[in-house]
């Protein structure tokens, strides 16, 4: 299994107050009230820092995403912490999930620098091409639901044709009209950087992943009993199209604490998860149930299975006052604990999914940098080396991995060179 | 409403047939609904004592695909002509509520002659910066029902948003808002103004412009904008009215439009 150190890169200092001051992170938190952009220089310092240091320490890959407008993540463009994490010298998988396209007019500039950042890394991207949140395709970026997938495909299909054919080319689109498409540089990578897809379980991301053969990866924050039937329904789309059950066809996203024991890592971790839950999740359900970004067929499944990300159910009623059971146990919104717990939630979540690709969330909201890197070390030194192995007996292969990334377990080599070593 | 018939019209364009509701018989008034969807209280009824009344669905409100061939106003008007045209509808009085006012200012503003009478109920289609149009797309339920209406205990009100008992009632109003509110925020989100400003003065029609004296959503400013934009526009506010008028006042409402439409 490969697993990836996700990095959020929110704002880790809002108020004790902000659920009741504020009817929303995401869209309409006030920038003056709550953003000091001197604290986000800061922040943004320790992003690189925590992601650096997970390259150092052999995870498989270092993951970003991009979102606007929201006090848990506002990567804004993502390309630009990649590009610094592709100038390293390492052979991590660099995984952005992604630019969010539907929101780039004209979406040939995703193509160019998606190429430029898989020249600098020497094939290393992994290029995430997700439809977006309705928070900030129609919330920040102003997009008419209706349009949002319209101009998904319509720019996905710019991108890789960019990608593979050779320019200059013309594209006569609905949304865009380009007499010369011919980018500089074209990626590294042949035909094209793997292309991921992200979603929050709607039909049709499936559908579009099982007819592309790319791998798709859910994110959300309820835990592997609560994804089972998002997963489960994403399987069935595999299966229905004849295509086999590699885990690797599959991600997901995780938030992780460990500490030496399952009681120590309640002392240090539950307040930030708790905080997480709390103002992470506090979205408007005006904003994040808008109609017309899911289809129709996408708006009766989620009638009918009651399951979204960006619905009531996604954020428990009380999180302020969850237990560490309710999080680790009855939910297992959170996988924490021991090493020994961890590993055994990691891989029980990971086989009930078929996951492949593992996106571990190590900075959760609150967490400063020393915590975070604490976590990150203990990570990487006593549940790595037991679940990389995952789905190697099975044989599976992972045919969505960057080129220009190690093939195989990365955490070994860091053990051997001492790369991993404190700085 | 009683009496109805619901026609489905086939539309010339290959769109899915629009279920255009009817009634009565004379002179031709065609009304056009807002970004609820058909709310007219008993509008169309007391229209339909002396006039033919058609009112069409929204484009797209039926069959969200209908929008991947409709881009932008011009598209939205030529498909509302097409419908007139296959009614055999060549000049006739237009009434637009909300977002429907919207359509039937562009739509009077781009066939003048067309147009006997046109009424607007508290159209969209302007933006002033001092008096934002409210965003009711990215609100919830209860806050959207803030905004429309003046009066929530108003007992016309509470007994029209008296959510249904029947799950299967309950799923079907959930299916029709979320048609509605999507196929109109095609055509406006996020602000709803597309230069209808500049069309206005082609207006030839005789106009009266009806709003709610309270209107959250589009306030009461606006009413004097259109007034002063459309040549020899008349208007009639309505007292203790949100941007519901003919719902929230239906007698002080039918009574201003029918004097008007005659």
């Amino acid at each position: 299994m490969k697993t990836i150190a996700f990095h959020f890169q929110g704002y880790r200092d809002l108020p004790d107050d902000f659920n009741k001051r504020y009817p929303s992170i995401w869209v309409t938190p006030p920038n003056d009230e709550l953003c000091d952009p001197e604290k986000v220089g800061q922040y943004f310092r320790w992003n690189i820092d925590e992601l650096t240091l997970a390259d150092e320490l052999g995870f498989d890959g270092v993951g970003i995403n991009e979102h606007h407008q929201n006090g848990y993540g506002f990567s804004v463009s993502p390309n630009l912490i990649a590009s610094i994490l592709a100038n390293r010298k390492s052979d991590a998988a660099i995984v952005v999930l992604g630019n969010t396209i539907p929101m780039y007019q004209p979406p040939i500039r995703v193509a160019e620098e998606y190429a430029l950042l898989d020249c600098l890394s020497g094939g290393r991207l992994v290029a995430g091409l997700p439809v977006g949140s309705p928070m900030d395709n129609v919330g920040c970026y102003g997009n008419p639901p209706t349009l949002v997938r319209p101009r998904y495909y319509e720019a996905h299909d710019l991108i890789k044709q960019a990608w593979t054919r050779p320019g200059p080319f013309t594209f006569n689109g609905r949304f865009t009209k380009l007499r010369y498409v011919n980018p500089w540089p074209k990626p590294i990578q042949k035909p094209h950087p793997p292309i991921w897809l992200a979603g929050g379980g709607s039909v049709e991301t499936w559908k579009f992943a099982v007819d592309n053969n790319y791998t798709y990866s859910y994110l959300s924050f309820l835990g592997h009993p609560a994804a089972k039937v998002l997963m489960d329904g994403y399987w069935r789309e595999v299966e229905k199209a004849g295509l086999d059950d590699n885990p690797y066809r599959a991600g997901f996203a995780q938030i992780v604490v460990v500490a030496d024991t399952d009681a120590e890592a309640e002392r240090i971790y539950l307040p930030h998860l708790r905080n997480f839950y709390a103002k992470a999740l506090h979205i408007d359900p005006g904003i994040g149930g808008v109609p017309g970004v899911q289809t129709l067929a996408s708006y009766k499944h989620g009638l009918e299975t009651g399951a979204s990300s960006y619905r009531p159910g996604a954020r428990p009623t009380k999180p302020e006052e969850m237990t560490w059971k309710e999080l680790t146990r009855d939910s297992m919104r959170v996988i924490g604990g021991s090493p020994d717990t961890v590993v055994a939630d990691i891989e029980a979540a990971v086989r009930n999914l078929r996951i492949g690709h593992l996106m571990v969330l190590m900075q959760v909201q609150s967490m400063d940098n020393e915590l975070t890197r604490y976590n990150t070390r203990l990570f990487a030194e006593k549940v790595l080396p037991r679940i990389s192995g995952i789905w190697d007996k099975e044989g599976y292969v992972d045919h969505w991995w960057p080129q220009g990334a190690a093939k195989t377990s990365r955490h070994l080599a860091a053990t051997k060179t001492g790369a991993g070593a404190v700085r | 409403m009683n009496g109805f018939e619901v026609t489905h019209l086939p539309h010339p364009g290959g769109f899915v047939a629009n279920p255009v509701i009817g009634k009565g018989s004379g002179r031709p008034v065609v009304c056009l609904h807002g970004l609820f969807g058909h709310e007219w209280g008993g509008l169309l009824d007391d229209l339909a004592t002396t006039r033919q009344v058609v009112a069409p669905a929204h484009a797209g409100s039926v069959d969200l695909a209908d929008l991947e061939r409709l881009d932008g106003i011009p598209d939205l008007l030529l498909y509302y002509d097409d419908l007139f045209r296959t009614l055999g509808l060549d000049r006739f009085d237009l009434v637009g509520h909300s977002f429907g006012g919207m359509v039937a200012a562009e739509y009077a503003a781009t066939w003048p002659e067309r147009i006997g009478k046109l009424v607007l109920i508290d159209p969209l289609g302007l933006w002033n910066e001092a008096h934002p149009v409210a965003d009711h797309l990215l609100s919830t339920p209860p806050v959207q029902n803030a905004m429309r209406f003046h009066d929530l205990a108003n007992s016309r009100v509470a007994a029209y948003l008296k959510p249904p008992t029947d799950p299967g009632d309950i799923q079907a109003g959930l299916l029709r808002r979320f048609l509605v509110l999507a196929s109109t925020a095609h055509f406006i989100h996020p602000i709803p103004e597309r230069g209808l400003r500049r069309r206005l003065r082609r207006i030839a029609a005789e106009t009266l412009i009806v709003w709610g004296a309270d209107d959250r959503l589009t306030p009461r400013p606006y009413a004097d904008e259109f007034a002063a934009a459309i040549a020899g526009a008349r208007l009639e506010v309505i007292a203790d009215a949100g941007h519901t008028p003919q719902l929230e006042q239906g007698t002080a409402t039918s009574k201003v439009v029918r004097n008007f439409l005659g």
